[in-house]
């Protein structure tokens, strides 16, 4: 890592810092700074901090998963929500709690619905051995609309009445419903995470082409096997407990590029940072702009993603 | 001369249809080696082949005198390098990134590079005449610049055996002998083995110690320049007309095409 790089990424921790001490000063209840950390107010300090930490865990993962998607498909649209990989957990997780499971194996129904959305997708776009960039997105947004529709059918023919509160799901949200589930997902991020770190590296070669990793002697079948089951892991763990966010995979790392290059092993922490300081950033403006009412967080990261988006697409168009 | 690598039957192609037929040949230490052929004659299918992108579906490959699949990719891949036809990337990396990521082979994961592998980059960036395109990016280089820094990444592996696949298609006259003419002087002075596959038979002819011209997945003819690219063997296997006369220069075959029109006009 060059000094340049290592500069950028202290700064990046120096906003996160920032951003984290906003979003537990921010929010319905005004507290000043400094009577926040009095014992009247340990309770909402204690939510806020929850809620900003899942904030972090759920922007990095994400950003890291559409870093790492975009990479291995070479296409730079690839982010979770857009490949219905989102979409898959979501099924995946709601079916779980229709059948009634313990919610320690929402991660796990969300994963296996992540990797079959992943696998399908991948299925569905692959065109003689390639995938063009429109076809892939077509497929996993089509899939996406899919998934959605089947968990909107789900939750309204459901008995469980817990069920019928959890529209939110289609939107993302930080609400903290369950304590233990934080941790655990918190494990499988930062799990997660480290292993496509490690593999930077190869992420760097398999960007540039297939064929050319191979010629560096990555075996590239096996390391895109292991970074979609990454990628599908951390995508269902995050899904299971904050819905479906959509974007941050797009927002971020192009971002990010634009900001440290596209070397990996820069790109993965910077990706991580950027991605957390945004996504609290985001939920403290959802829960703050106008109250009482909280503005679920997916439609911010969509009014902001959703230009990138168009803009990517554009720019992709007159290369070709 | 020793056997580098050895191709013992080697039937091979993609997903459904064979391409290559009970192709045997050698490869030997230090020479200069050409394969020629018409379009689908299985030119670039041999060579991911040897490059194991392909697995062969009969037959053996022998580097070295060990069975090329049995060795770990990895190890292979510091032995051998490959530059494709041409490489677009969609990602600005730098050419510094680039040509360094020829080390990934001899690196371990996580592993930083030394002051090591940052000499051997940069010496492959002088070999190729690219050391002022090191900061540029990647994405904003001319076909020729960028060619030449896919060699110096290649060159970076530190490769004993060098695999091209019509690397010059892409380029300009200029740009062809300058890469033909870098290709040869790595050949003479650090003895790389090279084996490009060529499109247009006068470099072929100029460049290559031997070749082997394929024609429907099987060697047709396999020797030195003077004996493969006679205009008998031409005309068989690229159905049209040639002249075939003396490079003035290097006194190699000069193939002078003959349109179909002034054939007509002839007789």
């Amino acid at each position: 890592m060059t000094t340049q790089s290592i500069r950028k990424i202290t700064l990046l921790v120096t906003i996160l810092l920032a951003v984290i001490l906003f979003g537990i000063c921010k929010g319905s209840v005004k507290i000043p700074f400094f009577e926040l950390f009095s014992d009247l107010n340990r309770q909402i300090l204690h939510l806020r901090f929850l809620r900003v930490l899942l904030g972090i865990f759920v922007g990095a993962g994400l950003s890291v998963c559409g870093v790492t998607l975009q990479a291995i498909l070479r296409n730079p649209l690839a982010e979770p929500y857009l490949l219905g990989t989102s979409g898959g957990a979501g099924l995946g997780a709601v079916l779980a709690i229709i059948l009634g499971l313990s919610s320690v194996y929402l991660p796990l129904a969300a994963f296996c619905g992540a990797l079959l959305s992943i696998v399908l997708v991948y299925n569905l776009a692959r065109q003689g051995g390639k995938i063009p960039v429109q076809s892939l997105i077509l497929s996993g947004v089509i899939v996406a609309i899919a998934l959605s529709g089947i968990i909107v059918f789900l939750i309204s023919i459901s008995g469980n009445q817990a069920l019928h509160g959890m529209m939110w799901w289609l939107l993302g949200s930080l609400q903290i419903y369950d304590l233990k589930l934080i941790f655990l997902v918190g494990g499988i991020v930062i799990f997660g995470v480290s292993l496509i770190f490690i593999l930077a590296q190869d992420l760097n070669a398999i960007s540039i082409g297939e064929e050319e990793a191979t010629h560096l002697g990555i075996e590239i079948e096996t390391i895109k096997k292991i970074l979609f089951l990454v990628t599908a892991l951390i995508t269902g763990a995050l899904v299971s407990i904050s819905g479906m966010i959509g974007f941050i995979g797009l927002i971020i790392p192009h971002m990010m590029r634009f900001v440290v290059g596209p070397n990996h092993k820069v790109l993965i922490p910077a990706s991580f940072l950027a991605g957390a300081a945004f996504l609290v950033l985001c939920d403290t403006l959802a829960r703050s702009l106008i109250p009482p009412v909280e503005i679920p967080i997916g439609v911010i990261t969509s009014l902001v993603g959703a230009p990138i988006f168009i803009i990517l697409l554009k720019k992709g168009q007159k290369v070709k | 001369m020793d056997v580098l690598l050895k191709v013992d039957k080697l039937f091979g192609g993609y997903d459904k249809e064979n391409v290559l037929d009970d192709i045997t040949f050698d490869i030997k230490k230090g020479e200069f080696l050409g394969i020629i052929g018409p379009n689908g004659s299985g030119k670039s299918t041999l060579l991911r082949l040897m490059s194991r992108v392909l697995h062969p579906r009969k037959g053996r490959m022998l580097f070295e005198g060990k069975e090329i699949s049995t060795l770990k990719l990895r190890e292979l891949c510091k032995r051998v390098a490959f530059v494709p036809q041409d490489t677009q990337i969609n990602f600005s990396f730098s050419v510094w990134e680039i040509v360094l990521m020829g080390r990934i082979p001899h690196l371990g994961r996580l592993q930083l590079e030394t002051k090591k592998d940052f000499t051997i980059a940069e010496n492959s960036l002088s070999l190729t005449t690219s050391l002022e395109l090191k900061n540029r990016k990647i994405d904003q280089l001319s076909a020729g610049e960028r060619q030449r820094v896919i060699i110096a990444k290649a060159l970076t592996q530190e490769p004993i055996l060098l695999l091209l696949d019509e690397p010059t298609s892409h380029l300009d006259i200029g740009y062809q002998i300058q890469i033909l003419d870098l290709l040869r002087r790595l050949n003479h002075e650090r003895k790389l083995t090279v084996v490009i596959v060529l499109h247009d038979l006068n470099l072929a002819s100029e460049y290559c110690n031997r070749l082997i011209l394929l024609n429907e997945g099987r060697i047709f003819k396999e020797g030195t320049p003077e004996e493969v690219l006679t205009y008998q063997n031409i005309e068989t296997i690229y159905k049209t007309t040639v002249v075939v006369n003396k490079n003035p220069i290097s006194s190699k075959p000069y193939i002078t095409l003959v349109s179909g029109e002034r054939l007509c006009q002839q007789n």
